[in-house]
């Protein structure tokens, strides 16, 4: 057992699989060498040998087509991406192939990738560095959606995306990457995809939020009886543990720092009012980024739902 | 039946100055001694801005910033051969053209502070914000040459990139479009050897950048990227082709990041330091200096002078970046669509940003 923050923690959990399971390939851009722009991948091709980590060219649309063609010939391929909006490129590749060749073929080829990027706002990067797209795979049929938001989860979920049987986009926040150590056990263990977790226990409000807004919410739920989920696995989502604490509470928030508009957050509002309606008490309230485009750092703490906007959504619940 | 040629390609490369600062007499263009001198002036410029531009983001007061140091001839020498009518693409490494065409450095010094203002280009300067992610613009730079030819304007369309955009398929789909329509567009390729860790040889197993002009029907040549007269020359001759109705060129300047790839970065992980001395000998102010002193066009007092100006412009445009008053925090939401949505104009009210 080692405090690791979720850079290292992946590391560990790449380099765990990796002796584990000898087709495990990873491909991107400054991976090797470098050990990657956040160094999550160092070391790992001092270990493995150039064979099994990549340093591609520039080309996201090819490290995420040419992971496909490795995938279906029996490797695990793990792709890195620099930064989500550096995926865009690669968007073709995910949805209308990774997602869709198990079905196209009827099951005689399948597609058990991992995309792992690292992606949100917070660290005052330069532009098209903060994104939060994460809606965008979570709408795509046929790929699965992951975001860990402590090294503890960041491990035990990579290594269940690297032995799942299905594409998984594995979205790293990047304002987490350094900012939280925690106990990370050196052996390899898995946690569920499709599994959520209850971050805090409480009475009443349901409060639903992943990655780094997570702790944000949590932050700003000091003086309310707040139950957080942490939802980890963004699609499939945990319908049942959403469900579960809405019934219990009545009361329910949802917090991501993507624009509101098409955001996660209307699909589990709409889940409440599909299955659990008659238990609200009150209006389902999103707190999310406006409609707008992430702005540069000069603005972007303003863009980011900030503890006092959480914190007007919990009171305005709490009036009903 | 056997087998014949049917077509073949030769890799041109153009130089004009060499390391010791002789020039060409038949390549070199007809710069006479003021021009040369604003040339040697910009460049300085460009250097100064980057090196204070450096030394603020380890101050804290820029953002991640981009270091242009050993390829301010390749930036200055095609940015001269421009006229005001042509369209400009440029990266997020381009601190060198967009200074020679007379983009204001304090709003440069806004951009790369985290502030979109700084991106809004000056009326009557046709160049598009720099394009962050690698390679993605070079198409916008097709487009605009098909509008000018739809509209039969004599102007070109210019875009930089470096030799990591080389292999993504934006590249590739732009210059086939410009290959197909003949569109007056001219694609400068800043070959600086490494894209971020990734060294040239690794990028394509083509021999050179160049070549691929070939594969879409299009003019390729390699220019020495550190030859500022050789990248002039080349420039102007791809923009009279473009002009003249002959369609698109590819340049090749073949040059060297001499920093690291941005202040986040840190090339010692992987490049060897004598790689990096060996490239120091061959930047291009050595060769300018040495060519202008031989013409009676340089004295250590007239570079000082050409010093001091840079640095008392430069640091003038950073006191008027930062006495600028902050971004208001409803343009987030503001420029987003010409008539806001009725969900924008309720956020800007909720949010306070707007009364």
């Amino acid at each position: 057992m080692a405090k690791l923050n979720i850079v290292q923690a992946i590391n560990s959990a790449l380099k765990n699989e990796m002796k584990r399971n000898s087709d495990v390939v990873l491909l991107g851009e400054d991976i090797g060498r470098d050990g990657g722009v956040f160094r999550v991948t160092e070391g790992l091709l001092e270990i493995f040998g150039p064979e099994r980590v990549i340093d591609t060219p520039l080309a996201e649309l090819g490290i995420i087509g040419s992971a496909i063609g490795m995938a279906a010939y029996g490797l695990k391929p793990v792709a890195e991406i620099q930064f989500m909006a550096f995926s865009y490129a690669g968007l073709e590749q995910i949805f209308s192939h990774a997602g869709r060749i198990r079905s196209r073929s009827r099951g005689r080829f399948t597609c058990p990738i991992v995309v792992r990027m690292p992606y949100g706002i917070g660290i005052k990067a330069p532009e098209l560095h903060s994104e939060s797209a994460e809606a965008l795979f979570c709408h795509m049929p046929g790929i699965k959606v992951v975001v860990p938001s402590s090294p503890y989860n960041a491990k035990g979920l990579l290594t269940s995306a690297l032995r799942d049987p299905d594409p998984v986009i594995f979205l790293e926040p990047s304002r987490l990457y350094r900012s939280i150590k925690t106990d990370v056990p050196d052996e390899d263990y898995a946690i569920p995809l499709g599994k959520a977790a209850i971050y805090q226990e409480g009475k009443d409000i349901t409060v639903v939020a992943w990655g780094a807004m997570l702790h944000r919410a949590a932050e700003a739920s000091a003086g309310f009886d707040a139950e957080i989920i942490d939802l980890m696995t963004l699609k499939p989502f945990d319908e049942e543990a959403i469900l579960n604490s809405v019934r219990k509470t009545g009361r329910l928030v949802i917090a991501h720092e993507a624009t509101r508009s098409g955001g996660l957050g209307a699909e589990i509002a709409a889940l409440v009012a599909e299955e659990a309606v008659m238990h609200l008490k009150a209006p389902v309230i999103r707190v999310a980024g406006p409609e707008a485009v992430t702005p540069m750092a000069k603005l972007e703490d303003a863009y980011m739902p900030q503890i006092d906007r959480i914190r007007k959504a919990f009171a305005t619940v709490m009036e009903f | 039946m056997p087998i014949s040629i049917i077509d073949e390609f030769k890799i041109r490369r153009l130089e004009v100055l060499d390391e010791s600062g002789e020039a060409d007499a038949e390549l070199m263009p007809p710069f006479d001694g003021n021009e040369i001198k604003k040339i040697f002036e910009r460049i300085i410029l460009a250097r100064t801005f980057n090196q204070r531009a450096l030394s603020l983001q380890r101050e804290g007061r820029l953002g991640t910033y981009a270091s242009i140091l050993g390829q301010e001839a390749s930036q200055v020498g095609s940015a001269i051969a421009f006229e005001q009518s042509d369209w400009i693409f440029p990266s997020f490494r381009e601190t060198g053209v967009l200074l020679a065409l007379g983009y204001p450095a304090w709003q440069l010094f806004r951009y790369w502070s985290g502030d979109e203002r700084g991106m809004s280009a000056p009326d009557g300067l046709n160049i598009f914000p720099m394009s962050v992610p690698v390679g993605s613009q070079i198409p916008h730079a097709t487009g605009t040459a098909m509008a000018m030819k739809i509209r039969g304007a004599k102007s070109a369309s210019a875009v930089y990139f470096g030799d990591g955009a080389s292999s993504r398929g934006d590249f590739h789909e732009a210059l086939n479009l410009a290959g197909v329509f003949k569109a007056p567009a001219v694609f400068l390729c800043q070959n600086n050897q490494w894209a971020i860790s990734v060294p040239r040889h690794l990028q394509t197993a083509a021999k050179t950048i160049a070549q691929r002009a070939f594969g879409y029907g299009i003019e390729g040549i390699q220019v020495d990227g550190n030859d500022v007269f050789a990248v002039y020359r080349a420039t102007k001759d791809a923009l009279n082709r473009a002009k003249s109705g002959q369609g698109a060129t590819l340049i090749e300047c073949f040059t060297y990041r001499l920093d690291d790839h941005t202040t986040s970065d840190d090339s010692s992980r992987y490049r060897s330091a004598e790689e990096v001395e060996e490239w120091k000998k061959k930047e291009p102010l050595i060769r300018l200096r040495l060519f202008m002193k031989k013409k009676g066009l340089w004295t250590q007092a007239y570079e000082d002078g050409v010093a001091g100006n840079a640095l008392s412009e430069i640091d003038k445009a950073i006191s008027q970046a930062e006495n600028y008053p902050p971004p208001d925090k409803a343009d987030i939401i503001r420029f987003t669509n010409a008539r806001l949505t009725l969900r924008q104009k309720k956020e800007l009210k909720t949010l306070g940003w707007e009364k």
